[in-house]
């Protein structure tokens, strides 16, 4: 199962997996119980940020196998993993944690295969310097996305090579998905 | 027939008058036709549509001349011209029927193809003149395929012109008469003593095919592809310039036609020698048009390399075998 | 990033592809640089359409988002309504009653070959044959109206709701639709025979306009593009959703990686979806076609949600960050054409512009669907 391989290499990728390992198995645990909803919910509001690591989720809930947050510098050899092991990259996003003053940037990957497994990156960066680094070099589609996330969040992609607005105005000096974006 | 000014002046004016009044309907078949080969029903109002080409010739003439800033004015005004008179020109010498013709020259032939080289002069200018990009991307390609087509067409008529010894249209329609057994079409041609030659239906279809290249007929159309180069050559004309273009390549079709009609299809003369005259004339050249237009409305565009292959790689070697060939069984009977 | 350059001369011009431009079906731009007829450098210029449906997203509760999603694909918009619903029912945990499920299906697969049949006919436009669009319009009149029947639009649907649909299909709909199959199945063949055997087209696609497989998994391309390459990729099939999984259908999948493989791919799949409706017609269970029990407000609990469809452009993807409350937090699109438009630029260098424009058009551009 590719599943399985895929969460060994980022296991073996991030550097302290000792933490990360327990996190994981209660968030699993509280998905698969029935009651998900508010459970969750609880799990989640004492521990606002989440810790990097990998996180194994229940594709009928989420819609996605595995869920790996890390660190911007770790960001290439993760990726570089999937590439390895025949990913595509579906799209590159970003959400914005005003509350946690950082910039999430969201890496989705799925397979061709039947051998389904649908991989997340997330990436955190400080707010008022979002810098991560490009992946474009690894994955050309990479891109159009990059460029999207910079128009929508000011997310800085380090070495992209032609980092301008791509679906707003070339001249646009505001980023609409700010969650303290004023029209 | 002595060509004095008045003659001449006469001539010009039906033959403008011809032209013109073939263009606009022909404008009109065609849409018919492209309806009734899409099922729907094209334009129909007003006595099935009659009045929709003065309607259009109307519309085309009262809209403003436009000239884009840049252009080269006096190639752009200069080129609709030079699309429409030379194909009015060359109805000069197109012999109708028997009595039919505004003036019948020994070089005929050659009279035609000199004015029909012009057709691809006006693309040039047009589109060169008229300072924009799809306009010169698609003279270039005109031109390419109007040299490229007159070739093997040119090499065609030099075979018929052997096998009849002569230049002069007249007699080369006249030389046919009798029934289609005669025609040049077919391998068999009695008209200048017996004669087997086996390639003439080839010679034939590479003329139709040379025919459809050389007025920018769909599948050739690529000076004008709509879906690469906007409107090519013609992109930045409108109003009567547009007109005069759209004129002259339905007239240009009308002269292919005739061509094609007085070189194989034995002109006026009637399939089995009866009544011959210009009713046949005409019910040729407009079965012809008809197959143009069909054509038209059924294929796709070619490529220009593949237009281009086509020509140089099948089209020219094949009329020239075809030429040592009609010369060989010249020598035999 | 270069492509073989056959001819090389130290003068290229720029021209504007777009926006507009007939080739580009909308306001899409590409910029190419060229040297006489060869495309010696591609860049794609978004976003003269773009409408920022994912703040729309953010800015309105689950429901009211649900109409800006089919105006993603005015062709398709069925697939990507179906997109949202799916994705809210799995955040929100809402049943779908099983009737429901199999009309949905229903319409989504008559709504892809309606999209099919109209890109089929405004591709061989593009290859400069008027003719099929007609009659393939003519064709996809039918299916409209069928949909407008029930859905109450022809384009623009919104007919599903979380956790069922707004309408009942009735028996004047059912005989109607089975009617339309054998329509349709002699339009497809007689598509073949006008269309595909023409020797003029075969050379216009024949090997040309190539995307490796490698390609396509660089640039995340999916759909008929990927299915094009060889590569066996249907969301529909390897990642089953809605009652998929319980009909009997093929993918079609060609390894010439040309424009003709795409092409052949999408022709095959409206005889496939011509499949999935006889099935779900024979299959269709009586029932309910809403939930009994649901939600008043849809407040899907906090977390992050995914959901990929396959439209009839590739996977289309709906990610939800949830706070719990009425509005998303974050409401993602990830639109197929996207993906696949974004391999042109690098595709079509040293290409003939006749055959990059042949390449877009086998592509399946929907501009309102990249631009977003």
């Amino acid at each position: 199962m590719i599943k399985d391989t895929i969460k060994q290499a980022f296991l073996d990728l991030l550097p302290d997996p000792e933490p990360i390992i327990e996190e994981p198995v209660v968030e699993a645990a509280a998905n698969d119980t029935a009651e998900d909803g508010k459970k969750k919910k609880a799990v989640k509001k004492e521990e606002p940020p989440r810790v990097n690591g990998v996180l194994e989720c229940d594709h009928a809930a989420h819609g996605y196998d595995i869920d790996v947050q890390l660190e911007p510098g770790e960001l290439l050899a993760a990726v570089m993993i999937l590439d390895k092991n025949d990913f595509f990259l579906e799209s590159i996003t970003g959400v914005d944690w005003i509350k946690e003053k950082q910039l999430e940037s969201v890496y989705d990957f799925s397979r061709y295969d039947f051998d389904q497994c649908r991989v997340v990156i997330r990436t955190r960066t400080p707010r008022d310097n979002p810098n991560i680094p490009t992946i474009s070099k690894i994955y050309p589609g990479a891109n159009w996305h990059e460029r999207e996330t910079h128009d929508f969040f000011g997310i800085k992609f380090e070495g992209h090579p032609h980092l301008i607005p791509l679906l707003l105005p070339e001249d646009a000096d505001f980023h609409p998905l700010l969650k303290d974006f004023k029209p | 027939m002595d060509l004095t000014i008045f003659n001449a002046v006469i001539a010009v004016v039906i033959a403008i008058a011809f032209a013109a009044a073939n263009a606009a309907y022909l404008v009109l078949a065609e849409r018919r036709g492209a309806g009734r080969i899409q099922r729907r029903p094209g334009p129909n109002v007003n006595l099935f549509g009659l009045l929709q080409p003065p309607a259009d010739g109307i519309k085309l003439m009262t809209k403003q001349l436009m000239i884009p800033g840049g252009a080269d004015k006096a190639l752009f005004m200069v080129a609709p011209v030079l699309a429409m008179a030379p194909a009015i020109m060359s109805f000069v010498t197109i012999p109708f029927s028997n009595t039919i013709v505004a003036h019948s020259m020994n070089v005929g032939v050659l009279m035609i193809f000199a004015f029909a080289s012009f057709g691809g002069m006006a693309i040039l200018l047009a589109g060169w003149g008229s300072r924009n990009k799809y306009g010169v991307m698609a003279a270039v390609r005109a031109v390419s395929q109007n040299i490229s087509y007159e070739v093997p067409m040119l090499i065609t008529v030099i075979t018929i012109v052997m096998m009849t010894g002569t230049m002069n249209l007249h007699e080369i329609a006249s030389l046919q008469s009798g029934g289609f057994w005669n025609w040049n079409i077919f391998p068999v041609s009695m008209s200048d003593g017996f004669m087997l030659q086996p390639l003439m239906p080839i010679s034939f279809l590479i003329f139709f095919i040379c025919s459809l290249a050389e007025t920018n007929r769909a599948p050739f159309d690529l000076g004008e592809a709509e879906s690469e180069l906007v409107a090519g050559f013609h992109t930045e004309y409108g109003s009567m310039g547009f007109g005069l273009f759209f004129m002259g390549e339905y007239a240009n079709i009308v002269i292919g036609a005739s061509l094609i009609t007085i070189l194989f299809l034995g002109g006026w003369g009637c399939p089995f020698g009866l009544y011959p005259g210009v009713w046949w004339f005409l019910l040729k050249i407009y079965l012809l048009i008809f197959s143009f237009i069909w054509i038209r409305w059924t294929f796709p565009r070619t490529t220009i390399y593949g237009l281009l292959n086509l020509s140089w790689k099948i089209l020219i070697p094949i009329s020239l075998f075809n030429l040592l060939l009609t010369a060989g069984l010249l020598k035999v009977f | 990033m270069s492509g073989p350059i056959h001819i090389r001369s130290d003068e290229t011009f720029t021209l504007n592809v777009g926006p507009q431009h007939p080739a580009t079906h909308g306001v899409l731009r590409v910029k190419m640089e060229m040297d006489g007829e060869y495309i010696v450098k591609a860049e794609t210029v978004l976003g003269y359409i773009h409408r920022m449906h994912e703040l729309m997203g953010e800015n309105r509760t689950y429901p009211q988002v649900l109409p800006n999603l089919s105006r993603l694909d005015y062709l398709g918009a069925m697939g990507y309504t179906h997109a949202h619903v799916l994705a809210i029912e799995r955040a929100a945990s809402i049943e779908v009653p099983e009737r429901a499920e199999y009309i949905r299906v229903l319409m989504v697969e008559l709504n892809r070959i309606s999209s099919h049949l109209f890109w089929f006919g405004a591709f061989v436009m593009d290859l400069g044959g008027f003719t099929p669009l007609m009659y393939a319009i003519e064709d996809r009149e039918h299916i409209l109206d069928l949909m407008e029947a029930v859905t109450g639009s022809r384009l623009t649907y919104c007919y599903f709701r979380f956790g069922g649909l707004y309408n009942d299909v009735d028996d004047d709909f059912i005989n109607a639709t089975r009617a339309v199959i054998p329509r349709l199945r002699k339009s497809l063949k007689k598509y073949d025979a006008l269309v595909t055997g023409n020797i003029i087209f075969r050379k216009r696609l024949e090997g040309i306009g190539p995307i490796s497989a490698e390609m396509c998994r660089k640039y995340g391309a999916t759909g008929p593009v990927a299915r094009g390459a060889g590569l066996d990729f249907d969301v529909r099939k390897n990642e089953p959703y809605s009652v998929y999984s319980e009909f009997d259908f093929d993918i079609p999948v060609y390894h010439e990686c040309d424009s003709l493989a795409r092409y052949n791919v999408r022709m095959d799949e409206m005889e496939q979806s011509l499949r999935i409706i006889e099935q779900a017609l024979d299959k269709l269970p009586e029932g309910p076609i809403m939930p009994k029990k649901k939600p008043k407000l849809i407040k899907p609990p906090k977390g992050d949600y995914y959901q990929a469809v396959e439209t009839a452009r590739g996977s289309f993807g709906i990610r939800i960050v949830s706070d719990g409350t009425k509005n998303a937090y974050r409401f993602k699109l990830r639109s197929p054409t996207y993906s696949n438009m974004s391999l042109f630029d690098e595709a079509c260098e040293g290409m003939m512009i006749m055959d990059a424009l042949a390449m877009m058009g086998s592509l399946d551009l929907v501009i309102p669907e990249i631009d977003r």
